[in-house]
């Protein structure tokens, strides 16, 4: 199977009794950049570490490059490439120092100098990383997860509380990694970055696997690719089934008093809500539009949404 | 050596010594305290004593005479007045007063030791003056050895306690702060080889415990005159063995703990007792002797005595054996311990 980089079989990983990841099966193939979806809690990381031997599972079968951890940790270690979601590393070393450090305990890789070229750092190459942005510390944790050119990369919430630059800055460095046929794993709770990034994402949701597919495919299993938003003004008593017979209108979700149909065309839809609205001498408080995402998924399959799940 | 065991030892290196604190308190506090101890406990020469003599009579000046010629008596004449002004507010310990009939008063505190002991010196110079012999002959023989004061006695208490403070110390807070951060597991998830991380805190070690060594026992020979009697090859085995003994157990301090407090309240329940029990400032033997199997079972205990032995004494390796089996003990035990319990992740 020299084309499955990864591959997880009835995974379980309880911590007492609280069960963090529930029966997960999973295949990721090389040269594949695969995306862990899920709110925070939902067992992403706890994934993401039994795959990188750091954890144990319960039960189950994780096979690596097709090896496994027990009979060949010191070969995997080799291989792969990682980022933890929460390193602090030694603030009084300088850049250049990490990387050299990082870079000794692997066989094979790139010069020092090309691993902090790569990630754009050559300026801050004699800082201490105690004083790096939060931007530079994760590119740099990201330049030690390459060090040893690994065929597989394990990325946890690349970009978690990065400001939008870094942010971009981070997503043209794996886009780049994905160009250079390495296979990434990555975790994330930002549906944007799954959806630019990763060529297939499994939604994860209490430990489990709630749908698994390339982000258009899973938008389109929404059947609709668009997504209008309104509020009534207050006191208004709204007939939904009415909603639901809008022209184009394939679901209608209500949080509240705030109201999603998802549709096949705005064009239809749109003309439509505002003459129905109109005929019954409502009011409309609020009124947008979006194409549909990711989180329109999750919603959808959950009825919660990601950041609040 | 490879090149991942050169970065692990410099990266301890670089770590420890961009760290001005810990540079201060591992190799300038050990040289202070004692340059501090030695000073307030320091032998001081025999201090004269301050007699006042209140002169009237031409005979009161012949008193006077032998007063000064006395080595160890400071006398003065002084008025009447003046000399008791001077003994109220200490200056002088003494006032010797002539009486009418040719007879001499003593007015002292005799609650002032400093009194009593001129009135003795007084005394004696005084009669000696008249011509008073001893019936029997004395001899003084005066006994102020290198070696048996209390700064010999406390700096390889000092010494000790540095090998052992920073053997624990150094070892203990970097890996539990390894572990706090993540950075363990970070390297975890590496190749690295966990023999060559552990080696690596010897390697920085042994490079701290050559400077800190010397610079304690430099200082106290230089400016104490502390003597070295003993092999320095074997004074620098017993420093090395002590090293890598407290080395392990720094190890066993930071197997398990994941919070700096929690390592700081394993690290001090393993040397508060030592310590006190240890013999640093004061001889172990002052403790019951209940407890003294125990407090000779401390590595802390073996060190002080084998440190002693072989600066003060001269003992060679021979004599101070019982110590470094103790020490060989502690260390491979811990150690072994350590490697069981240790938490990498």
């Amino acid at each position: 199977m020299a084309n499955t980089a990864l591959a997880l079989r009835a995974l379980h990983k309880s911590y007492g009794k609280v069960r963090a990841v529930t029966a997960l099966d999973l295949t990721v193939s090389s040269g594949e950049c695969f995306g862990l979806l899920g709110p925070n809690g939902a067992g992403k990381t706890t994934t993401i570490e039994i795959c990188e031997g750091l954890l144990e599972p319960d039960a189950g079968d994780v096979e690596v490059l097709g090896l496994r951890w027990s009979a060949d940790e010191r070969a995997l270690r080799e291989q792969l490439g990682i980022q933890l979601q929460d390193t602090q590393l030694s603030e009084k070393l300088t850049v250049t120092e990490t990387v050299r450090l990082f870079r000794s305990f692997y066989a094979h890789g790139p010069s020092v100098e090309e691993v902090i070229a790569l990630v754009q750092l050559e300026e801050k190459r004699s800082a201490r990383v105690g004083t790096l942005s939060g931007g530079q510390k994760q590119r740099l944790a990201v330049a030690l997860a390459v060090v040893g050119d690994p065929k597989l990369l394990f990325l946890d919430e690349p970009t978690t509380g990065l400001d939008p630059q870094s942010r971009r800055q981070l997503w043209d460095l794996i886009a780049r990694f994905r160009s250079e046929g390495r296979t990434i794993v990555l975790t994330t709770h930002y549906m944007d970055e799954a959806e630019r990034l990763c060529d297939r994402v499994a939604i994860v949701d209490q430990g489990r696997v709630i749908a698994l597919d390339t982000p258009r495919a899973l938008i389109a299993s929404l059947g609709a690719e668009h997504v209008v938003g309104f509020k009534f003004e207050e006191g208004t008593v709204v007939d939904e089934p009415s909603l639901r017979a809008l022209d184009g209108v394939t679901a209608v979700r209500r949080e509240a008093d705030a109201f999603e149909l998802t549709s096949e065309e705005l064009r239809r839809t749109v003309p439509a809500l505002l003459s129905h609205v109109e005929r019954h001498g409502l009011r409309l408080a609020e009124l947008h539009t979006h194409s549909a995402t990711l989180e329109d998924v999750f919603v959808a399959l959950t009825g919660r949404h990601l950041r609040d799940a | 050596m490879r090149d991942s065991m050169r970065q692990l030892a410099l990266t301890r290196f670089r770590e420890f010594v961009r760290e001005p604190e810990a540079l201060f308190w591992a190799l300038l506090f050990p040289i202070l305290l004692s340059l501090g101890l030695g000073l307030a406990f320091r032998n001081r020469p025999a201090e004269m004593v301050h007699v006042g003599v209140v002169a009237r009579r031409p005979a009161d000046f012949a008193i006077l005479e032998s007063l000064r010629a006395s080595s160890g008596v400071a006398a003065e004449s002084l008025g009447a007045d003046a000399a008791r002004l001077a003994l109220r507010t200490g200056r002088i310990a003494l006032v010797v007063l002539t009486t009418e009939t040719g007879g001499i008063v003593y007015e002292f505190d005799d609650t002032r030791p400093d009194a009593r002991t001129a009135r003795f010196l007084a005394d004696d110079a005084i009669q000696r003056g008249r011509g008073r012999t001893d019936p029997v002959a004395v001899a003084e023989r005066q006994v102020r050895e290198r070696g048996s004061r209390y700064i010999d006695f406390v700096v390889p208490g000092l010494l000790g306690l540095g090998l052992m403070g920073n053997g624990v110390w150094s070892i203990g807070f970097t890996i539990v702060d390894a572990r706090r951060k993540r950075l363990l597991k970070r390297f975890m998830a590496t190749p690295m080889s966990r023999v060559e991380y552990l080696a690596s805190f010897i390697i920085s070690r042994f490079a701290l415990l050559v400077v800190e060594v010397l610079l304690l026992v430099g200082f106290a020979a230089l400016v104490f005159d502390v003597p070295l009697r003993g092999s320095l090859v074997e004074l620098a085995a017993i420093c090395v063995l002590s090293a890598l003994s407290f080395c392990a157990l720094g190890l066993l301090c930071a197997a398990r703990p994941r919070t700096i407090e929690g390592a700081n309240g394993v690290m001090n329940l393993a040397m508060v007792p030592m310590w006190i029990l240890s013999g640093v400032f004061f001889s172990a033997e002052n403790f019951p002797r209940v407890i003294q199997p125990f407090i000779q079972a401390l590595p802390l205990t073996a060190v002080n005595d084998a440190l002693r032995a072989n600066m003060l004494r001269g003992a060679g390796f021979d004599v101070v054996g019982p110590e470094l089996a103790i020490m060989l003990a502690w260390g491979a035990g811990c150690f072994v311990l350590a490697l069981r319990l240790f938490r990498w992740r």
